[in-house]
C-alpha cells in the first residue's frame, strides 16, 4: 500500500518536517526531525532505485488525477539514480551540522537552518522526481529560496552579499526556465514531459520551439554554473556555512545538470538539440573552457573554499564535456561523475568544515604545518584531493577514464588531451595545500590545535570511504550510468 | 499589420529588456530588486497573455457560451506570483541585513569596503 506513494512521499516527507520543525523550535528537537526526514528520504530513494531497475519505470499520479491532466511524478533509472545522490549526501550533512553549525551559526538561528535545510532538500528532491514541466520551476525556487537563506547565514557579512548576487543571478535564470517552459505550452499546450516529448517532433521546426530550447538551455545552464554564468558560484560557497557549502556543492549544481539532461535528451529529444540546434558545438566548448579558466584561478586562491568552489566549477565542464559527447559512453562519463564529484566535493567540504571548525579560518597561510596536529581532517582533504586529480583506486579516476574513452571513441584525441592536462592543473592546487599543511613548520602557537572532534570526522571519513569504495568497485555505479546513458538517448517511448 | 497584432508580445519584450537593463545596469540594490520585480512581471503577461482565446470569455460556465478563454496558464501564473513575491521579500530582507552589515545599499560602495579587508 505505502509502497506505490513512495515517490510522492520522497518529496512530501521533508517538506512537511520544515514547517513542523518552525513549531517544534527547540534546537535539538529540529535536529532529530531533519535527521529523521532526511534518512526517511535516503531510504526511500534506494527503495525506488531497487524498483525501477527491477521493474522499470514508476509513474505515479498525483492525486489520482490521471496524466497529461494531473500533475504525475515519473521515475526512471536517470532520476532515480539522482534521487539517490541527493538524498544520501541529504542524510549524511544533518549528521555533520550538529556541531558545525553550533560553531557557525548564530544560536537563535539554528533550528531557522534546518527548517530551510529541509525545504532546500524537499525542493532539490522534488526537483528531480517531478514529470511535469511547471511543477520543475516551483521545486526549483522552493530549492533556490531556501538555498539563498542558507547561504546567507555565514559568518562574514560577505555571505549576505554572495547570497544577494546568487539571488538576483538565480531568479533570472529562474525566469528564463519559466519563459522557456511558456513557449514550449504555447506550442504543444501540455506540461507533462512525456506528453510535451511526442508533441514537439510535431511542431520542432518553429521559431517558438527553438526559442524555448534556447531560454531553458541558459536557465539552466546559470542554475548548474556553467562558464561563464558561474560568477554567482564562488562567493557563494566561499562564505555560506560549511555545512551549507557541503550539501549545496554536492547536490544543488547536480540537480540542474540533471534538468538539462532531462530537457534536452528527453523532452527535446538529442535529434532536435544536437543534430539540428547543434548544441554540442556550444557546450563543448565551454566546457572545456570552463575546466581550463576556473583550475587556473583556483591555483591562485588564498581562500581554500573558495579553491574548491573553482574547482567545482571545472569539475562541472567534465559534467557537461560528457554529455556533449552525445554517446553512450560520454553520457555514461557525465552521469558518473556527477556522482563521483558529489562525493568528492562533498567529502572536501566537510574536511575544511573541520578546519574552521578548530582555526576559524581556511586561508593557505592559516593551515600551515597543521598536516600534524590535525592528521585525519588532512588525511581525508588529501584523498579527496586525489580523487579530485583522478589517481587510480578513487571515484575520479572512473569518471576520467570514462570520459577519455567517450572522446576517444567520438575521435576527438586532442580533447581527451586536454582533459588529461586539465587533470594536471588540479594536481596543481591540490598540491599547494598538501604543501602548507605538511611540508611547513607549524607556527609557534600550533600546539593549541587539536583534531576536529568525532562528530564532524565520522561524516566525513564516511563520504571519503565511499570515495574509496566506488573507486575499487565501480561496477554498480558504472552499469546504472550506463543504463542510464541508454535511457536517454532512446528518447521518449 | 502582423506586426501590431502581436503587440502583446511586443509590451512583454519591452518591458523583459527594461527590467533587465535596471538589473545589470544600477548600482543600488533596491532598485536592482525593482528590476527583477519588472523582468518577471512581463513573463507573467506573457502568460496571461497565452491563454486569450479570440472571442472567449471569462471560464466561467454560463448558459448560452461555448467559447472560454485557456484558464490554465493564469493559474500556473498565480503560483508565479506567489513565487515572486517570496523572492521579492527575500530580497529585500537581505538588502536591510546589508544596509546594516556595510550602512551602504550601493553596489560600488559594498565592493570598495569589501576590497579594503
Amino acid at each position: 500500500m505505502i509502497r506505490q506513494h513512495l515517490p510522492i512521499l520522497q518529496v512530501i516527507i521533508p517538506l512537511l518536517s520544515a514547517p513542523l520543525s518552525v513549531l517544534l523550535h527547540k534546537r535539538w528537537l529540529v535536529w532529530g526531525l531533519t535527521v529523521l526526514a532526511s534518512m526517511c528520504a535516503f531510504i526511500i530513494s534506494i527503495l525506488l532505485l531497487q524498483q525501477v531497475l527491477a521493474r522499470g519505470v514508476i509513474s505515479y499520479e498525483l492525486g489520482g488525477w490521471a496524466a497529461p491532466w494531473g500533475i504525475e511524478y515519473r521515475i526512471d533509472v536517470v532520476n532515480a539514480f539522482v534521487l539517490v545522490i541527493i538524498s544520501a549526501i541529504g542524510a549524511i550533512v544533518p549528521l555533520y551540522a550538529a556541531r558545525s553549525v553550533e560553531r557557525e551559526i548564530a544560536a537563535d538561528r539554528i533550528s531557522l537552518f534546518y527548517t530551510a535545510y529541509l525545504l532546500c532538500l524537499a525542493g532539490l528532491l522534488g526537483i528531480a522526481a517531478t514529470g511535469d514541466a511547471f511543477n520543475v520551476f516551483v521545486f526549483l525556487e522552493i530549492s533556490s529560496l531556501s538555498s539563498y537563506i542558507l547561504i546567507s547565514l555565514g559568518h562574514d557579512r560577505r555571505a549576505l552579499t554572495a547570497s544577494y548576487q546568487y539571488l538576483v543571478m538565480g531568479t533570472i535564470g529562474a525566469t528564463f526556465i519559466l519563459i522557456g517552459i511558456g513557449l514550449a505550452y504555447m506550442m504543444t499546450g501540455t506540461l507533462n514531459m512525456m506528453d510535451l516529448a511526442r508533441r514537439v517532433p510535431a511542431v520542432a521546426d518553429t521559431r517558438t520551439i527553438r526559442a524555448a530550447l534556447a531560454f531553458l538551455t541558459v536557465g539552466i545552464s546559470l542554475k548548474l554554473a556553467l562558464f561563464p554564468l558561474h560568477l554567482w558560484l564562488p562567493n557563494a560557497y566561499a562564505y555560506a556555512p560549511s555545512t551549507v557549502t557541503a550539501f549545496l556543492a554536492a547536490t544543488a549544481t547536480k540537480v540542474a545538470i540533471y534538468l538539462l539532461l532531462r530537457f534536452l535528451f528527453t523532452i527535446f529529444g538529442a535529434v532536435l538539440s544536437f543534430e539540428e540546434m547543434i548544441l554540442h558545438f556550444v557546450l563543448m566548448p565551454l566546457a572545456l573552457v570552463a575546466v581550463f579558466s576556473a583550475s587556473i584561478v583556483a591555483i591562485f586562491q588564498d581562500n581554500l573554499k573558495r579553491m574548491l568552489a573553482y574547482s567545482s566549477v571545472a569539475q562541472i565542464g567534465y559534467i557537461i564535456l560528457g554529455i556533449s559527447f552525445v554517446s553512450v559512453t560520454g553520457l555514461t562519463a557525465g552521469i558518473l561523475h556527477l556522482f563521483n564529484h558529489a562525493l568528492m566535493k562533498g567529502a572536501l567540504f566537510m574536511a575544511l568544515g573541520c578546519v574552521v571548525y578548530r582555526l576559524g579560518s581556511v586561508r593557505l597561510r592559516d593551515i600551515a604545518g597543521l598536516g600534524r596536529r590535525m592528521p585525519w581532517t588532512f588525511a581525508a582533504i588529501v584523498i579527496g584531493g586525489l580523487s579530485l586529480i583522478g589517481i587510480p583506486l578513487t571515484v575520479g579516476f572512473i569518471s576520467k577514464w570514462y570520459l577519455v574513452l567517450a572522446a576517444l571513441e567520438s575521435q576527438l584525441w586532442w580533447v581527451a588531451v586536454l582533459v588529461l592536462v586539465g587533470s594536471l592543473l588540479a594536481v596543481a592546487y591540490v598540491w599547494r595545500v598538501v604543501e602548507a599543511a605538511f611540508f611547513q613548520p607549524p607556527p609557534r602557537h600550533a600546539a593549541q590545535y587539536q583534531e576536529a572532534p568525532l562528530s564532524l570526522l565520522i561524516p566525513t571519513w564516511i563520504l571519503i570511504g565511499a570515495n574509496i569504495y566506488f573507486g575499487i568497485d565501480a561496477e554498480r555505479t558504472v552499469s546504472i550510468a550506463q543504463r542510464a546513458a541508454e535511457w536517454l538517448l532512446r528518447g521518449p517511448s | 499589420m502582423e506586426l501590431l497584432g502581436l503587440y502583446n508580445y511586443w509590451i512583454v519584450v519591452f518591458l523583459m529588456m527594461a527590467g533587465f537593463y535596471v538589473v545589470i545596469a544600477r548600482g543600488n540594490l533596491v532598485k536592482k530588486i525593482v528590476g527583477l520585480n519588472l523582468f518577471q512581471t512581463s513573463v507573467f503577461i506573457l502568460y496571461i497573455s497565452m491563454g486569450k482565446v479570440e472571442g472567449g470569455t471569462a471560464p466561467i460556465v454560463e448558459k448560452g457560451i461555448t467559447v472560454y478563454s485557456n484558464p490554465l496558464p493564469h493559474v500556473l501564473i498565480l503560483t508565479a506570483i506567489v513565487v515572486g513575491v517570496a523572492t521579492t521579500a527575500l530580497g529585500l530582507a537581505l538588502v536591510v541585513r546589508i544596509k546594516e552589515a556595510y550602512g551602504t545599499v550601493e553596489e560600488d560602495e559594498i565592493h570598495r569596503q569589501d576590497e579594503s579587508l
